[in-house]
């Protein structure tokens, strides 16, 4: 009687695994970021907007499941973000967690999710660990990362002719990372550091750092910090007629949404990098037109991200038949990515999308032809130079 | 050209002048503490809020009615003032009786509160507002740059401090209020309304934080956390000068701006950490603060 039982479940758990290969019937996606702080105009809402825009493309189902897209706050904290991917993955049957800006965080999900063999689509944290040292089969970096940054600007600047530097460096592990990285590249080109000065995070007055990066005679000012600090540093760099004076300012982590809040007259001149931009050709405009009806926002990068790597992550499951994370993660890895985000983008065995980047400089306020119109584009950056070399990561899925 | 400590005397000018102005900000917000603690004895933490909510109000009237920063330097201040004095009324006004550490409780609620709100409409990135066409460009110094609405921040706070300094410690009207701080019962029964007086002088510190919230719009950015970010600093100067102290609020306000200046010319990591440091130092010395009188 026992061993009938036994055979019984066995057969009925191998039919039921035979016809339904999608878990639990429904394919949930799980955008978590940052909704209400320091980097909820570049992810939050919108980012969940991007995920179901990509969801809506396929018609909201895939192997006639249903898709559902649930969104979470983790604050900006690698606490309350793993508990809340833990709670998703055990009790809510998440099945793809996305975004999740604010590397701390990103990398404490790619730990879990690797762990719990869940696929985590990486676009709004930036740190290059995440496809190094901290690397993971179910891990893709979708969007930029550090390296991206640090050496799209500096390498390109210098081309440009920006060959002598000054930072303006937020003085935490973030700040000094970006500040070696950027100044490595810088002098691998053929460049010069004429000097650095750190600042403590959450500056408000950087008159003084702008004075001495002014008397530097350095080309190019790099500022080696975010958020407020960088919106601080430019704004007072206008006023203190730096870049009337010569001198350019390089942001090394500045996005579209920042430079709308600091407007054209302040941010003008400013050299940036991205991997996106709306105004890039005809698909990127009319995708980020639809984006703006609904979130009266232009989208950022990150959030650009989100939409490819969901669209590319339903495509696999549809391909693969099932939600499998391994064969999921499988046929990601095979297929190229082709969207309005990407053309013909591979990704690498570290779990890197390989993409083309753009150095890009703020308009003036006489090139602008309206709100959103920011940037015009320098130079792009060929995938194969934009990320770090694989062998270089330390990434243990590498041999 | 001889030099001080490796760095030469243009350098230490334009930092001195630089320092004057950051001193200027922090003057003018521990100011408007020193008011409100001196005559109501409480500890206003929605003062950075009260700071922020002063750049906001510059920007919205700005955005949303057209009105310029002149104006928006004289409306912000009392549309924002008002609004402290709905917060006397409904919620500050029953703690007076309450030990210090309530008002401050509560005030530090309120500005969570009100930060969160704003965070909420606005979002974190901040919002732009430009110099005003007056003031825009600068004079070079020969030593510095000087922009030219910089000087005009160092001089108009300066006014206002020593404005604000007369009317509480040389006129009738400061006499009273001080009189009020001391013995409210007496100065009530000589006929003059106590509860109203207070509740007008919580709304004009509130008043001078958005004050110096309209002249930080044009070069700070205007975002929901810009007084949180400065509202820790501006408190140990308060320590410093003595809670309550009008006059020590001002001295050690442009005085911190000069030390932080100079700091960040030397060793820029600490330039943060140096008013704190010294605010250890002065606890331990005179625990009254410089200009503080024990009770």
């Amino acid at each position: 009687m026992k061993s009938f039982v036994a055979g019984l479940s066995t057969a009925l758990l191998l039919a039921s695994a035979a016809q339904a290969q999608i878990s639990d019937n429904v394919i949930k996606i799980g955008v978590m970021n940052d909704q209400s702080g320091l980097y909820a105009n570049i992810s939050g809402q919108g980012s969940v907007l991007a995920a179901r825009m990509a969801a809506e493309e396929v018609g909201g189902k895939v192997l006639n499941m249903p898709i559902e897209i649930v969104f979470a706050d983790h604050q900006n904290k690698p606490d309350v973000g793993s508990n809340i991917v833990r709670t998703w993955i055990d009790t809510d049957k998440v099945d793809v967690i996305a975004d999740v800006p604010t590397s701390s965080v990103a990398l404490a999900v790619q730990q879990i999710a690797r762990e719990k063999k869940r696929i985590f689509l990486i676009s709004g944290a930036a740190s290059s660990d995440l496809t190094g040292k901290a690397c993971s089969p179910y891990g893709f970096h979708w969007t930029y990362d550090t390296y991206m940054l640090a050496n799209g600007t500096g390498n390109a600047l210098v081309r440009a002719g920006g060959d002598s530097w000054f930072f303006l460096t937020a003085d935490y592990a973030f700040g000094h990372a970006l500040e070696r990285d950027t100044g490595e590249s810088v002098k691998a080109s053929g460049g010069k550091i004429l000097g650095a000065v750190r600042h403590p995070l959450n500056t408000s007055d950087f008159s003084s750092f702008l004075l001495q990066a002014q008397a530097s005679k350095a080309k190019i000012i790099g500022l080696a910090n975010a958020g407020g600090d960088t919106i601080n540093s430019i704004k007072q760099a206008a006023e203190f007629g730096i870049v009337a004076g010569g001198q350019r300012l390089a942001g090394l982590l500045v996005f579209v949404t920042d430079v709308h809040s600091l407007g054209l007259k302040t941010a003008q001149g400013l050299v940036v990098s991205e991997s996106f931009y709306w105004d890039l050709n005809d698909e990127t405009r009319a995708w980020s037109k639809k984006f703006m009806e609904r979130q009266k926002a232009m989208p950022t990068m990150v959030q650009a991200g989100v939409y490819s790597a969901v669209r590319h992550y339903l495509a696999a499951v549809k391909d693969a038949g099932t939600d499998d994370a391994d064969k999921v993660a499988a046929k990601m890895r095979s297929s190229r990515i082709n969207d309005m985000f990407s053309k013909n983008a591979e990704i690498r065995a570290d779990g890197r999308v390989l993409r083309d980047a753009f150095l890009l400089q703020v308009k003036s306020p006489a090139e602008s032809k309206g709100p959103w119109d920011y940037y015009k584009l320098l130079a792009t950056i060929p995938a194969s130079e934009a990320f770090r070399p694989l062998k270089d990561g330390g990434c243990s899925l590498v041999n | 050209m001889f030099e001080l400590l490796g760095v030469p005397p243009q350098a230490l000018f334009g930092q001195l002048l630089l320092g004057l102005i950051n001193g200027a900000f922090y003057a003018m917000l521990s100011l408007g503490l020193a008011v409100i603690f001196g005559m109501l004895n409480v500890i206003n933490f929605a003062h950075g809020a009260q700071y922020m909510m002063g750049a906001f109000t510059a920007w919205m009237l700005l955005n949303f009615l057209g009105v310029n920063y002149w104006a928006a330097l004289i409306l912000a201040p009392l549309l924002v003032g008002l609004f402290g004095i709905l917060l006397e009324r409904l919620f500050l006004r029953h703690l007076y009786h309450l030990d210090h550490l309530y008002g401050l409780l509560l005030t530090f609620g309120l500005a969570l509160i009100i930060e969160g709100v704003f965070r909420k409409f606005y979002g974190s990135s901040g919002q732009p507002y430009s110099i005003p066409e007056e003031l825009t460009g600068g004079h070079n110094l020969g030593f510095m740059f000087l922009p030219n609405y910089r000087a005009w921040v160092v001089a108009f706070s300066l006014v206002v401090c020593l404005a604000v300094w007369y009317l509480i410690e040389r006129t009738k009207l400061g006499s009273y209020l001080r009189a009020a701080t001391e013995n409210p019962t007496l100065v009530q029964a000589f006929g003059i309304n106590v509860p109203r007086m207070v509740m007008l002088t919580y709304g004009f510190g509130v008043g001078l934080a958005a004050l110096a919230g309209v002249m930080a719009a044009p070069i700070y950015q205007v975002s929901p956390l810009m007084g949180a970010n400065l509202i820790i600093v501006v408190f140990a100067v308060v320590v410093i000068g003595g809670m309550g102290s009008i006059l020590g609020s001002i001295v050690t306000g442009f005085g911190l701006g000069v030390v932080e200046g100079f700091t960040k010319v030397f060793y820029p990591e600490a330039s943060n950490t140096v008013i704190f440091v010294i605010m250890a130092i002065v606890l331990v010395l005179r625990p009254a603060g410089l200009f503080g009188r024990a009770q």
